[in-house]
């Protein structure tokens, strides 16, 4: 395998911010009580996330990406404590979440991440103005007191957003797609966090508006020195906001590392086909692999590594053993070819 | 829900144009039914209202009735009296007069019984709802077995043991909230499942989970978040089980368990009115059927309106 070269561009100060390790979260997804008495149907588990482990440096971009279903939203959730995980844990500055047991001694850590939704048209509660939408964080967390004082800062956040303070008073249905997301944003900056889960923020808009949401995201971490999170299955868009990326199949994470890393020398088979099918212009009249064969029902995943019946590079030892995480470079990859070096060199590297 | 008190005063006229130009007032302007239906109930409830000052008499003060007024025909009939324009019933009490206070009693428990079902009915669905799990499959078999029996049966059924463990002493202090507990609690089903429904569907959406990422409580995204986006339905619910209500109270007071006989409601006059049709007294009964007749006819159209104009898909 080629050695690979010293991380570049993030601007991590080196600290983790958020572990997670060995992070796993199944569903119970059984047909209801009676159902399973009278039909004699079985208890049905689906295992949405298994043994994801990875570190966000502080002041960086982690993407998630993978085909829908994968559990790139599931992480996101279990990250910002929407779902307990099933297994392995999650920790924030260096505390172990699942270790706090009261909504209080939670409350100072929550105010710390925010999440940004996929869909604006269902994330911002439909009978709220817009600068109560904005202002919950700050009054249920009681960062500021006083109407005067609240209304201030609403009125600041929207306009780091780049929307106007007298759009406080309207309601969310007053706005387009992309304004929507900006009021998500400025809500999602209300409680002054470190980090960030976007998931999915600009796959429900347009590309022209999806490069603003952008941007103006990048122009925050810099000025604000937020950490994200960022969940997608655009590759351009990951490409564009990624210090590094992880890339997901079946609930399991198979290869993260350095963005500019992965797109130029991806290791895992599952990132190349992926990358594989990034429309280029440069590419345009070449010959490409098609992602072969339907992503596998998780409920029933395939034995050994998941990617085995699509992968062509699979061998016995891949249909039986299930790959462990190998440290290649700052990454890690999970897959036997790579172990063992019998994976031929990517075309385009 | 709205936190932010910075409304100045010149959003009043402009909520009054914006509320003139909204879907609702326009289909409301449209429907020319609608519109008289709407007048018919305004009516009633000035009726109800200002009785005191509308009735030509009290019928429930004893002293102002006489039973030698008793039996008088409506006005334009033979012996009639222009005391009594539509008549007196067995006691002397004036058909209008009565039919203007007993419409009072009618809305009024109605009103009380709706507002009861709702409140209980709402907080079960959204509790059902949003927690799920063994809680919502306890509350919606409570409903379900609830529901296989007539509103009317459970009604009945409660109103004869709060007056079996009361005693009929009470019965004249405590009869218009055991009517108004019966009438609540045999129509508290539909909305109970209506709002679960809703809030199964509102709790998946972001913006609750929004609300949850934040940390806030169960009980505060419930009543802040899912509550007022569930309550479109309710209304119109609210509207249609009004008519049910009073009809259900007519039904109650005619088979003699409803409200005390000394303050008769329209279902009283009915009741009271039948013994004597065959006999000739026909304006005791006919004038108060008719009276109820019309306004749960009213309530109702409303009612069909207001699910129809709330409905997007008839847009």
């Amino acid at each position: 395998m080629a050695e690979v070269a010293a991380p570049q561009g993030p601007v991590a100060t080196g600290e983790t911010l958020l572990s997670v390790r060995d992070l796993g979260k199944t569903f119970d997804v059984s047909a209801p009580f009676l159902n399973r008495v009278l039909q004699g149907q079985p208890r049905v588990h689906l295992t949405a996330v298994d043994d994801v482990s990875f570190d966000i440096p502080r002041g960086s971009t982690f993407s998630l990406v993978g085909e829908s279903g994968c559990g790139k939203s599931t992480v996101a959730r279990l990250v910002v404590g929407l779902y307990r995980p099933s297994q392995g844990r999650v920790e924030f500055e260096g505390t172990d979440l699942a270790r706090i047991q009261t909504r209080r001694q939670m409350a100072p850590l929550r105010r710390k991440w925010a999440m940004i939704f996929q869909d604006p048209y269902a994330s911002l509660n439909p009978r709220w103005r817009v600068a109560d939408i904005v202002a919950e964080p700050i009054r249920y967390h009681g960062l500021l007191s006083g109407g005067q004082a609240i209304r201030t800062r609403v009125g600041e956040l929207l306009e780091l957003v780049g929307l106007s303070a007298l759009d406080g008073e309207k309601y969310p249905h007053e706005f387009s797609g992309g304004q929507r997301q900006r009021i998500s944003i400025a809500r999602a900056l209300a409680s002054e966090p470190d980090f960030i889960v976007c998931d999915e923020p600009t796959s429900a808009l347009d590309v022209s508006v999806q490069a603003q949401i952008l941007n103006l995201m990048k122009r925050l971490q810099r000025e604000l020195g937020l950490t994200y999170l960022f969940i997608s299955h655009d590759l351009a868009v990951v490409y564009h906001i990624s210090d590094y990326v992880g890339v997901m199949y079946l609930g399991r994470l198979v290869e993260w590392s350095d963005a500019r890393l992965l797109f130029s020398n991806p290791r895992h088979p599952y990132t190349r086909m992926l990358l594989d099918a990034i429309p280029d212009l440069e590419m345009s009249g070449r010959a490409r692999t098609p992602v072969g064969g339907e992503v596998p029902s998780p409920i029933a995943p395939p034995a050994g590594c998941h990617f085995n019946p699509r992968c062509p590079f699979a061998d016995e030892r891949c249909r039986s053993e299930t790959p462990m995480a190998l440290k290649v470079g700052v990454g890690e990859v999970r897959c036997h070819a790579v172990e063992e070096g019998r994976l031929p060199e990517p075309e385009s590297a | 829900m709205s936190v932010v008190s910075s409304l100045p005063g010149r959003r009043g006229a402009d909520m009054l144009r914006r509320a003139w130009d909204s879907d609702i007032a326009y289909s409301f302007r449209q429907s020319k039914v609608t519109m008289v239906a709407a007048a018919v109930t305004l009516v009633y409830f000035v009726f109800a209202l200002f009785a005191p000052w509308i009735a030509p008499h009290d019928p429930y003060d004893l002293s102002s009735v006489s039973l030698m007024d008793s039996f008088m025909p409506p006005v334009w009939e033979e012996g009639g009296d222009p005391r009594f324009l539509l008549g007196s019933d067995d006691q002397g009490r004036g058909i209008l007069s009565t039919i203007i206070y007993g419409s009072r009693i009618s809305l009024a428990v109605g009103f009380a019984s709706v507002i009861f079902a709702a409140v209980l009915g709402v907080t079960l669905g959204l509790i059902a709802g949003y927690a799920g799990g063994a809680v919502d499959a306890f509350i919606m078999r409570v409903a379900e077995v609830q529901l296989s029996f007539p509103a009317i049966l459970i009604a009945l059924l409660i109103d004869g043991v709060a007056r079996g463990v009361l005693g009929n002493e009470a019965q004249g202090d405590i009869a218009y909230f055991v009517i108004i507990l019966s009438i609540g609690l045999s129509f508290w089903v539909q909305y109970a499942r209506t709002v679960r429904g809703s809030c199964m569907v509102e709790k998946n959406k972001e913006y609750v989970q929004a609300a949850r990422v934040i940390g806030v409580r169960p009980a505060l995204v419930v009543f802040r978040h899912v509550l007022p986006n569930v309550l479109g339905p309710v209304l119109v619910i609210a509207t249609i089980t009004l008519a049910l209500a009073i009809i259900t109270e007519a039904t109650l007071s005619f088979l003699g368990v409803g409200v005390p006989p000394t303050s008769p409601s329209l279902g009283t006059m009915i009741r009271i009115g039948n013994d004597f049709l065959f006999s000739g007294e026909w304006w005791i009964t006919i004038f108060p059927g008719v009276a109820l007749a019309v306004l749960v006819l009213a309530v109702n159209l409303l009612g069909d309106w207001l699910r129809d104009a709330l409905n997007p898909k008839l847009r």
